[in-house]
């Protein structure tokens, strides 16, 4: 039955890879490919509880730690040697898919399995209420395997694939919750981030029309000598459905709404991975793919840049609820990287690349300690807990020094890249741009100060009455206001980064000067995947 | 819609289903058909013995969850990704070998590894779907 059609071997040799592959070079998908097997794994283990449940958190442990490690090993191999490319099934690109890791993709790759590693840490020592249905280390690791492979796909239409495959293990962490709430902001999340991609999709396919061409390092080549008007139009669309993924103004009331029902771990490894997803997307498109079209939108997109700063900067001066502030944080953060990206210039992208990679650690920082914050204190409403200083010095000293990153402040690793922004807007005379970082971070400021001198320097307030008199529920109440091991290791580990990344900037500034200038001249990109010259 | 007849023929109509699932799944390779197309074939197989006999019965027929089911499935794809690291070949190339079982040379692949994979995978997520709806129909 299997006649197989005469092919010429000629032409099937100029079709394929000729030389064998070194093993090294399988580092370009061990990050995506690691997770993935691990999740797949305990998906078919996910029913069995007791011990082989506690087996299940340290096989996700296990898996993550090995992702790590490839990633630091292709870090390495990118850092020395420039971008590497690996071709799937030997189908040479641009008709094969290729996975191509440069210095931007093997960084942010990097950062997100550090990360994801560390939620999972926490994800141990977590109480949830209510009786979960699984434990959410499967869709962890199938999160991670999507996030990864859209940082080092080389191809626009994987993208998309890794973009869905992203999409669901999220709709999985953010169902698993028992509640109405949880569901309701999965439905939010779920709609719009759906019509995002479909939109990105569309784009897709109409630059297929355009331009003949998926893969990015040939799409770098050629699109520069094509008409920019309908390109313009296309950078338009791939403009509204990144940032749609990013939460940016006028598409950004999604994330508040969703964020803050899932558990600590959950929301916060969104908010490292998910939006930074979007601004990636937005760098390797439209500043490496076509910075012409985006020369065009600049000011569009620096409008919206500042609107998106300005309303996550208000939302975290009004905000009462502990858990949902840190995502004004992140949008206004957002909104930061956009002010970067719609600069179009090296110093911009610079900037944006290093705000992107420190706020990973920062926002799941952010998360994780918020989210204890509302446990420890009994009540997520600012005015109603308190008093948290003086029963926990430690952790509330932790918690300022991610207000003082958050809000950009020096010596904290969120202040470098908002200098850069900023320098890079005055460079090219934008000082509304310039002024508009500069009050986000003001009034973010205020606001966090705010929220830290009613939540942790106010003494503590008196519970209602009702509780009081109960002695068994006392207790209860002081047995969960421990903080165990698991909470504060991730915990410590990422202050120490967030305050290293403040003392020490210059090889993150080194990294992320590099990983721009990459965009800005694709050439070794592009002679990564065609060593011989493009098609 | 739960007749006798129905009832009585869906046990014959879900047997020659996944046969033909099978066929579908074996014949991909080079003709219509493959794992995608066999596994939702599968998937509907058991949908319609879901409806006839009742979903407890076809979990119990089924003896693993039909998410490990696509979770096994999604392993042996990513082994069958993984097998061409031996030969230094990239990630997901095919790799070809004639197995002589005396009626003449059979093909095995790799390719075939990964579409066996899909199969499964697309027939255990549909499943699962499916007699989740079924369920909750009862209720």
């Amino acid at each position: 039955m299997a006649a197989s059609i005469a092919v010429d071997p000629a032409l099937l040799a100029k079709a394929m890879l000729p030389g064998p592959v070194l093993p090294e070079h399988w580092l370009v998908v061990a990050p995506v490919l690691l997770p993935l097997a691990g999740g797949a794994g305990l998906i078919a283990l996910r029913h069995r509880s007791g011990p082989a449940r506690r087996l299940a958190g340290a096989f996700s442990l296990a898996v993550l730690a090995l992702t790590l490690l490839a990633n630091i090993g292709l870090f390495r191999l990118v850092a020395e040697g420039g971008p590497l490319t690996m071709v799937m099934g030997r189908w040479l690109p641009p008709f094969g898919i290729a996975f191509t890791a440069d210095r931007l993709g093997a960084a942010f790759s990097l950062a997100a399995s550090a990360v994801t590693l560390l939620a999972a840490i926490f994800t141990r020592g977590e109480r949830v209420a209510g009786p979960p249905a699984y434990g959410p280390e499967p869709f962890q690791l199938l999160l991670l395997a999507g996030v990864s492979g859209a940082f080092l796909t080389g191809d626009i239409f994987n993208l998309y694939v890794w973009f869905e495959v992203l999409l669901i293990a999220s709709f999985g962490l953010l169902a698993l919750g028992p509640g109405r709430e949880e569901l309701d902001g999965t439905l939010k999340y779920g709609f719009l981030n759906l019509t995002g991609t479909t939109l990105f999709l569309i784009a897709v396919g109409l630059l297929y029309g355009v331009s003949g061409t998926l893969n990015m390092a040939d799409l770098a080549d050629r699109l520069p000598a094509l008409k920019q008007g309908p390109l313009t139009a296309l950078a338009a669309l791939f403009l509204f459905a990144f940032a749609m993924k990013a939460a940016a103004f006028p598409v950004q009331f999604w994330l508040p709404a969703a964020y803050h029902t899932p558990r600590a771990s959950t929301a916060g490894l969104f908010a490292a991975l998910l939006t930074k997803v979007g601004i990636y997307a937005l760098l390797r498109v439209l500043v490496m793919l076509m910075p012409g079209p985006l020369e065009e939108l600049s000011l569009l997109l620096a409008v919206m840049a500042a609107a998106t700063m300005l309303f996550g900067a208000l939302g975290t001066l009004a905000e009462r609820d502990l858990r949902r502030l840190p995502g004004f944080v992140l949008i206004s953060g957002i909104g930061t990287m956009l002010a970067g990206v719609a600069l179009n210039s090296p110093g911009g992208a610079t900037g944006a690349i290093f705000y992107g990679l420190q706020s990973m650690a920062l926002m799941l920082a952010l998360y994780l300690a918020l989210f204890e914050a509302a446990r420890l204190s009994g009540t997520p409403d600012i005015l109603k807990g308190g008093g948290l200083y003086a029963r926990h010095p430690l952790f509330s000293g932790l918690v300022l020094a991610l207000f003082f990153a958050g809000s950009g402040l020096p010596p904290f690793s969120g202040f470098w890249p908002k200098a850069l922004i900023v320098k890079a807007a005055l460079d090219i005379g934008a000082w509304w741009l310039a002024g508009a970082v500069l009050l986000s971070g003001f009034l973010t400021t205020i606001g966090l100060a705010r929220a830290y001198l009613l939540a942790f320097w106010h003494p503590e307030r008196a519970r209602p009455a009702g509780r009081a008199g109960d002695k068994a529920g006392q207790a209860a109440a002081v047995g969960t206001r421990k903080l165990g091991l698991s909470t504060t290791l991730p915990l410590a580990l990422l202050g120490l980064f967030v305050i290293g990344f403040g003392l020490f900037p210059e090889s993150l500034l080194k990294l992320a000067g590099d990983a721009a200038s990459g965009l800005a001249d694709p050439t070794a990109y592009i002679r990564s995947v065609f060593p011989g010259g493009a098609p | 819609m739960n007749t006798l007849i129905f009832r009585t023929v869906a046990p014959f109509l879900s047997a020659l289903m996944l046969v033909f699932s099978v066929f579908v799944l074996l014949r991909g390779h080079n003709e219509p058909g493959g794992g995608f197309i066999g596994g939702l074939i599968a998937a509907s197989a058991l949908a319609i013995q879901g409806i006839a006999q009742g979903v407890a019965a076809v979990r119990r027929a089924l003896k693993a969850d039909p998410l490990t089911i696509a979770a096994v499935g999604l392993l042996l794809s990513a082994l069958a990704g993984l097998l061409p690291f031996l030969f230094y070949l990239p990630f997901m190339t095919g790799l070809w070998t004639e197995v002589n079982i005396g009626l003449g040379p059979v093909a095995i692949s790799s390719v075939m590894l990964f579409d066996f994979g899909v199969y499964l995978v697309v027939a255990g997520t549909v499943t699962a779907m499916a007699l989740a709806l079924e369920e909750r129909e009862k209720d």
